[in-house]
């Protein structure tokens, strides 16, 4: 591993670029099926994207555990990530309040995540997942708070069944994760309140 | 920002702003819960916004046009003072007008001029559990939203028709949010409730004693508790502003001397100087009394 690679590609202007990337997060948080555009801010370790690197940088610190998937555990962006944020790993997926995942496609199913309880649905993971595009997918119909009427995205990859386990993560509103859609340049959110279909559905 | 020790950028320092970044997300994906905060000592007493102050601390950045409102005026205490705040510790450009406004941070009023996509409302709330009046123990409070067990709530409205033959709560009048949640609008009047029914403007809520933060996204439904043969209504004025003539807006009464004289004028300072700029002008404005000579 190299040293520099772990040390090297944080934000340039650590208060500016963490408002900037949180800003498209909030709003794209805020309005789901909008593709906010972030500019390459950080340059973390392969398999890390940029996008991804930076969403983490700018809401992760020692507060938050932190889970990553298979290919981020081995790579030296967790020691990237370890250096940049401080942030402690999640020993399990349900203790996590970030999961960084860097392949969406081989993702363990939603429910292994923190759902937050009835009385605390706040106390859940929310996942960051480093999709390839927002555009070249299969399209996803979003309804929900934030869409005045309807709109889409068409993310890929996506975790399996994705369409059936978000039905089922939204069954348990208030309860459930949030998803935060990191592509090279730009963001889009699924908060736990949007209803997602396919098209023949 | 010559000084040698300055603060950081708006003040807060940034895990500080990361906290209540995460905490304003998950407001945002859980509309109208309240998601618990560890709110900060500003440099100003509780009571006096300072959780809309970090609320827009946390969000603002450089590019921001920053709008703040004391009861619908740019002008008062309250209002001069955040400004100054933001000024100093931010460098941002300020404005009164809403159009202008990227941030409006607001105490217990919604601007006249319709929001748009893309703005964001910052309201300071002094209590924001709606249901601390009648069950005073958080523990039971949550233990209610949790079970989405609003039946206290309603009984309150009905004890006011009850006994006032309507129902008599003004301000702070509760509502639902997207089918699920009961929350406190903070104490703007009810003539504004409508207004943040799918508004296209983010709106943010800060309780920095209570140490909580909720969010309404925009377009996301807020409906107004009530019942079917008693439904929800906003306050009506008799008269339009005597400044400039504006109906359908709030007004304030404005007391002028000590025999009963009296006058109604916007509460919205920026929209009441609009509309006098456009030429509108009410039976009090100083150009009816006294014609340019």
């Amino acid at each position: 591993m190299d040293q520099m690679d772990v040390i090297d590609g944080g934000f340039a202007a650590p208060v500016f670029n963490a408002q900037t990337v949180f800003r498209a997060v909030m709003d794209a948080m805020a309005r789901p099926g909008t593709v906010q555009q972030v500019a390459g801010l950080a340059q973390p370790p392969a398999p890390l994207a940029a996008t991804a690197g930076a969403v983490a940088l700018s809401l992760c610190d020692h507060d938050t555990p932190l889970w990553l998937d298979a290919g981020l555990q081995v790579s030296s962006a967790k020691s990237w990530l370890g250096f940049h944020t401080g942030a402690p790993l999640a020993a399990t997926p349900a203790d996590a309040h970030f999961a960084l995942v860097a392949n969406p496609a081989n993702l363990i199913s939603l429910e292994n995540f923190a759902q937050g309880t009835q009385e605390y649905p706040d106390r859940s993971t929310t996942l960051i997942l480093q999709v390839d595009s927002l555009t070249d997918g299969a399209p996803l119909h979003l309804e929900g708070p934030g869409i005045e009427t309807t709109d889409s995205i068409a993310p890929t990859p996506l975790p399996r069944h994705f369409v059936e386990q978000w039905k089922q993560n939204g069954a348990r509103f208030p309860r459930g994760v949030d998803v935060i859609l990191a592509a090279p340049g730009a963001v889009a959110c699924l908060p736990r309140t949007v209803r997602a279909k396919t098209m023949e559905a | 920002m010559s000084d040698i020790a300055t603060y950081n950028f708006a003040y807060l320092d940034e895990q500080t702003k990361r906290m209540i970044r995460r905490a304003i997300l998950k407001g945002i994906a859980i509309p109208g819960y309240q998601v618990p905060f560890a709110s900060r000592e500003m440099p100003m007493p509780y009571g006096w916004g300072t959780g809309g102050v970090q609320v827009t601390a946390a969000i603002i950045g450089p590019e921001d046009v920053l709008k703040v409102i004391d009861q619908g005026a740019d002008d008062t205490t309250n209002a001069v003072s955040i400004r100054a705040f933001f000024q100093k510790v931010a460098d941002v450009a300020v404005t009164t007008e809403t159009a202008k406004a990227t941030i409006i941070q607001t105490r217990h009023r919604i601007p006249e001029y319709p929001l748009t996509e893309g703005q964001t409302l910052v309201y300071q709330v002094p209590i924001p559990e709606p249901l601390r009046f009648l069950e005073p123990r958080e523990t039971e409070t949550r233990k209610m939203h949790a079970l989405e067990e609003y039946g206290l709530m309603h009984v309150k409205l009905y004890e006011d028709i009850a006994r006032h033959g309507r129902i008599a709560t003004t301000y702070a009048y509760p509502v639902k949010v997207e089918g699920r949640y009961v929350m406190d609008p903070s104490p703007t009047p009810k003539f504004d409730n409508p207004k943040m029914h799918m508004s296209p403007a983010l709106q943010l809520f800060g309780a920095g004693r209570e140490k909580r933060i909720y969010a309404v996204p925009p377009f996301t439904r807020v409906v107004s508790l009530d019942f079917e043969d008693h439904p929800f209504e906003i306050q009506t004025f008799d008269q339009p502003c005597a400044l400039c003539g504006a109906a359908q807006v709030y007004l304030d009464e404005v007391i002028l001397d000590d025999k009963g004289g009296h006058m109604f004028v916007c509460s919205d300072t920026d929209h009441c100087e609009t509309r006098q700029a456009c030429g509108h002008r009410g039976h009090l404005s100083p150009d009816i009394l006294e014609p340019a000579q």
